[in-house]
């Protein structure tokens, strides 16, 4: 059921044009030098338009191998390349204006930050592992040059830095991982994994130290907790753009390529229930980090006064949320994951542009820096308080309905300390989500010592734009729903 | 019908946030006109309600019934009604409304916001008394929390940002509790959020595994429940953020803090744990008589103990909740009319007593109970109330109060004669330190500082006399209200109490 190369270019258009446009954007930054780049970001948007539209028109295709099996065609992964490039195209059309990244380097940016979205768009189709490595690493390595471009800043370089030498480790340790399950089975390929697997008379403790090495890659891209520690510090270092841009993309690619791999090389579909191999308990391992993710996450954010670092501190609990999605072996689990991650997309990317509004000039970043805007700048406050509670997963924002969806799939799965454990996470996300809102609406301004961002009106359209949806979805998702339940059809073979 | 009010305050909203800022009071008129179709229907309502719907469990006896799919996949109906329970807390949430816009004539700052808010808040309420689907009832439950942060936190008093985030934590946490345990209702109750077929189900012999424990399924979830419900009403231990969010609160949103949230506590155990886990409430209905005795007695002696005249009022709302607990104990059909009775008269009344001491913090700007002296010399009209105020919340023979406070412990005599003997006490104190504190403000030497405080003015008057009218005529003849709640009620205890000693289950 694999079709060969010619074949499968058909199914490759939308990754077929990124590439292309990554030509185009180098091509063009040579005839733009020194201009401002409005020539870049007009060709990396129409590019990713088009490979939006390409991908959109490939929804309701049939599910099948590419590429001699490297790559699946499947509504699972459709849903991720539609999400990776949109969620590119808002990073683009606010990454413009941004002085901060358009004073040098227009061109090369705008080419990695495509690099990195190809490769996401490769990471949620592979199914073989030497491709997942492959895809990982054009993902990771792009993304190090981004958050470490801005040249003249030290905390820029040094998490740039930081984030190569984590990356190396963990993608060794997956390697690793790797070679040890091909050791094991003699294949790469995640379907004939699984099948030697079945039958194969493996020891459940080498199977066991395998996958923790696997998803020790994962984990990173994830920033799931014990392999989370870079995060803060990247988030904090890199543009604001780039990082609302790592905060969302790369974190849904590793939710997608950890599914694959679990669900369709660990584990036996039956009648759309998945059961997990006997003797390797992967489902209760990631459960725990899970819980531990989202603890962590949440404590540590209350702490912070940097708002950017407390969002990425914010992102790591909600990477756990996701997590819970994963260790069901549910399709249900899986719907809901697809569910939250629009809807997290949605909200997480509106709170950075907000974050990215206010720091236009590479200031106002702590809380003290928002007092009183609630009755200054009424169009970044109401939006950005709609964002926080929904992050927080209260009706009716978006990120409840969100919410529901993952512990209805925890409960129907009788995981209670697993829900328990997550809805209190949801009590303590509150404490640094509202004291935003509670610096912007109810502290008085006061004398603010800098003043305020001037903000390009079409930034200021792309946040009420992404703020309709985070509140329209919290109480007509029927939509949204169908999306879902589409998705969640992965490949994997017989 | 009920969706109209419901939310009708909703579609005030847009005018008033595009009226222009020069013009104060066309947005007060127009908040005005937003809760007075909600109050218009309400009145409506009040005289079609057929008397005899019995309601809880049974489907057709609902009335003004609106039921829709909303998301079929998960069965999520947009389903209201109402019945004897809810009937004249509708009344109550659409009268306290509107005479809270008045009372909050004087705001000046964000009136736009403030208005929106506080019309936002009457949909969650309205909703909240009206939903029939359990997750319909949890948005609306949950709607409520937003603007009441940003009403205490924005318009409340000195600590109003610590009083505001320590009602939000504290709901938040009970709702999650309820979040979960309606989801597990969902699966155990056959994929429904439908309260009436999940009354259906029976739980009992499920069991339910947590951190390796395994536990009685009914058991865990009516204290999930519980706690959830518990801190709305709020229930010692739960209690601790009622006297600061009262304290800061401005006083409209107390007196609707007081007159309709705290209530929403109780309703809600009435409406879902009650019906759908009656052998669990059976097994809790003994704590429960506890926990009503520790709230009358204990919010008895830290309202005595209290200096400032609005934390002594919260204290007492946790003392005069005790009785419902009491009531809805007890398993007979009066200390379940009383209960409900209770949940109106209370309304009523505290509301009264926050308005009262509105009226006296925006003269003197303080509410130290030991800072006044001889008002009533100053103030004869203002006293007046305040004394029929006192006297309804003491549970004077003649004034609402007695008559639901005697239903409730006549009740409770008959399973609980000892802990129904020590609630009776709870009225001797609240005699005592409401008379008390009547003779400090009030009598004896006239404080020199407010010899020149104004009279109570006509919009204050305006918004007492329909409270004060209704403590009076219900004092004497109370059939209207109980006529209302009587079928459902003692329906309510039928399905729990006599079913089970009938054998029907």
């Amino acid at each position: 059921m694999s079709l060969s190369n010619l074949d499968s270019l058909r199914y490759f258009l939308p990754e077929g044009i990124v590439a292309l446009t990554i030509l185009l954007v180098l091509g063009a930054d040579g005839i733009s030098r020194g201009r401002r780049g409005g020539l870049n970001a007009a060709v990396a948007i129409a590019g990713m338009v088009a490979a939006l539209a390409a991908a959109v028109t490939q929804i309701g295709m049939p599910s099948t191998f590419l590429f001699m099996g490297m790559l699946a065609f499947d509504p699972f992964g459709v849903f991720f390349r539609v999400f990776f490039l949109a969620v590119g195209v808002v990073v683009v059309l606010v990454a413009h204006p941004y002085r901060e990244l358009s004073r040098e380097f227009t061109g090369e940016s705008y080419a990695m930050l495509l690099g990195v979205v190809m490769g996401m768009m490769l990471l949620a189709t592979s199914t073989n592992l030497l491709m997942i490595y492959l895809a990982l690493e054009m993902v990771s390595l792009p993304s190090y040059l981004l958050t470490g471009i801005l040249r003249r800043d030290s905390k820029s370089s040094e998490a740039g830095l930081k984030y190569v030498l984590f990356g190396a480790a963990a993608s060794g340790c997956m390697v690793y991982g790797m070679s040890l399950f091909y050791g094991m089975t003699g294949t790469l390929d995640l379907v004939e994994l699984r099948n030697a697997l079945a039958v194969t008379d493996v020891p459940g403790s080498a199977l066991m130290v395998a996958t923790a090495f696997v998803l020790a890659g994962f984990g990173f891209k994830i920033s799931m907790v014990p392999f989370h520690m870079w995060s803060p510090d990247v988030y904090e270092g890199a543009s604001t753009p780039v990082t609302a841009f790592l905060s969302v993309a790369p974190k849904a690619a590793g939710i997608a390529v950890l599914l694959r791999f679990c669900l369709s090389g660990l584990a036996t579909a039956q009648d759309g229930a998945y059961r997990a191999f006997y003797g390797l308990d992967w489902p209760f391992l990631l459960a725990v980090l899970s819980a531990v993710t989202m603890t962590l996450g949440n404590l540590a954010a209350i702490r912070q006064e940097n708002v950017k670092r407390m969002l990425a501190y914010s992102s790591i609990a909600h990477a756990g949320y996701l997590l819970m999605g994963a260790v069901l072996l549910s399709t249900e689990g899986i719907k809901a994951i697809t569910f939250y991650l629009v809807v997290y997309g949605l909200m997480n990317l509106g709170a950075f542009l907000v974050v990215i509004a206010m720091s236009a000039d590479g200031r106002r970043e702590t809380f003290a820096d928002y007092r009183g805007l609630g009755w200054r700048m009424p169009l970044l406050a109401v939006p950005m308080a709609i964002f926080m509670f929904s992050l927080v997963g209260l009706p009716p924002f978006a990120g409840f309905v969100g919410k529901v969806y993952l512990f209805k799939a925890v409960v129907a799965r009788d995981m209670w300390w697993l829900a328990l454990i997550g809805v209190l996470n949801s009590v303590v996300s509150l404490v640094y989500y509202a004291r935003i809102v509670k610096t912007m609406f109810l502290d008085e301004p006061g004398e603010s010592p800098l003043p305020l961002p001037r903000v390009p009106w079409m930034h200021v359209a792309l946040i009420v734009a992404l703020a309709i949806p985070t509140f329209v979805f919290g109480f007509r998702f029927g939509w949204l729903d169908r999306v879902s339940s589409y998705s969640l059809q992965i490949l994997s073979g017989s | 019908m009920l969706s109209w009010i419901t939310f009708a305050p909703l579609l005030v909203i847009p005018p008033i946030l595009l009226a222009p800022r020069s013009r104060p009071n066309l947005i007060r008129w127009l908040a005005v006109l937003g809760t007075a179709v909600p109050l218009v229907l309400a009145g409506y309502i009040f005289m079609t309600y057929d008397r005899a719907g019995v309601g809880i469990n049974e489907p057709e006896s609902f009335q003004y019934v609106i039921k829709m799919p909303w998301l079929e996949s998960f069965n999520i109906q947009y389903y209201m009604g109402i019945d004897g329970l809810s009937v004249s807390m509708l009344l109550l949430t659409a009268l306290l409304s509107f005479l809270c816009i008045f009372a909050s004539w004087g705001i000046e700052k964000g009136l736009k916001g403030y208005f929106s808010m506080f019309l936002l808040l009457e949909v969650g309420m309205m909703g909240v008394f009206c939903a029939l689907d359990f997750f319909l009832f949890f948005i609306f439950w949950e709607v409520m929390l937003l603007p009441m942060y940003f009403l205490i936190g924005i318009w409340g008093g000195p600590r109003k940002i610590y009083a505001a985030i320590k009602f939000f934590l504290y709901t938040l946490f009970g709702s999650v509790l309820m979040l979960l345990c309606m989801l597990a209702l969902y699966f155990k109750g056959g994929q429904t959020f439908d309260m009436l077929q999940l009354m259906q189900g029976n739980y009992d012999s499920s069991t339910l595994t947590l951190f390796g424990w395994t536990m009685n399924f009914a058991r865990v979830m009516f204290i999930g429940l519980f706690i959830g419900f518990a801190i709305k009403v709020p229930i010692v231990p739960f209690h601790t953020w009622l006297p600061d969010a009262h304290v800061e609160a401005p006083t409209a949103i107390s007196v609707i803090l007081a007159g309709v949230l705290l209530k929403m506590g109780t309703y809600g155990l009435m409406r879902i744990s009650f019906p759908i886990l009656p052998e669990a409430t059976l097994w809790f209905a003994p704590a429960l008589a506890v926990l009503a005795v520790i709230n009358i007695v204990y919010g008895a002696l830290c309202a005595m103990a209290q200096k400032d005249f609005k934390k002594l009022i919260a204290y007492s709302s946790v003392s005069h909740m005790g009785f419902v607990l009491l009531g809805m104990a007890s398993g007979t059909s009066q200390g379940m009319n009383g209960a409900i009775l209770q949940m109106f008269n209370h309304g009523t009344v505290t509301a009264m007593l926050f308005l009262l001491v509105g009226v006296i913090y925006d003269r003197a700007h303080h509410r130290e109970i030991n800072g006044f002296g001889g008002l009533m010399s100053r103030m004869p009209v203002y006293g007046s109330f305040t004394s029929l105020a006192f006297f309804a919340a003491i549970g004077l023979p003649g004034l609402s109060s007695f008559i639901s406070e005697l239903l409730v412990l006549l009740g409770g005599w008959k399973n609980f004669p000892g802990i129904t003997v020590l609630c009776s006490t709870g009225i001797v104190l609240g005699a005592a330190y409401m008379l008390w504190t009547l003779q400090r403000v009030f009598l004896g030497p006239l404080n020199e500082k407010y010899k020149d405080l104004p009279e109570i003015n006509k919009r204050e008057i305006f918004t007492l006399v329909p409270l004060a009218i209704m403590t009076i005529v219900f004092g004497f003849y109370p059939q209207p209200i109980l006529n209302l709640l009587r079928a459902s009620s003692n329906h309510l205890v039928e399905l729990v109490w006599q079913a089970d000693r009938l054998g029907i289950r």
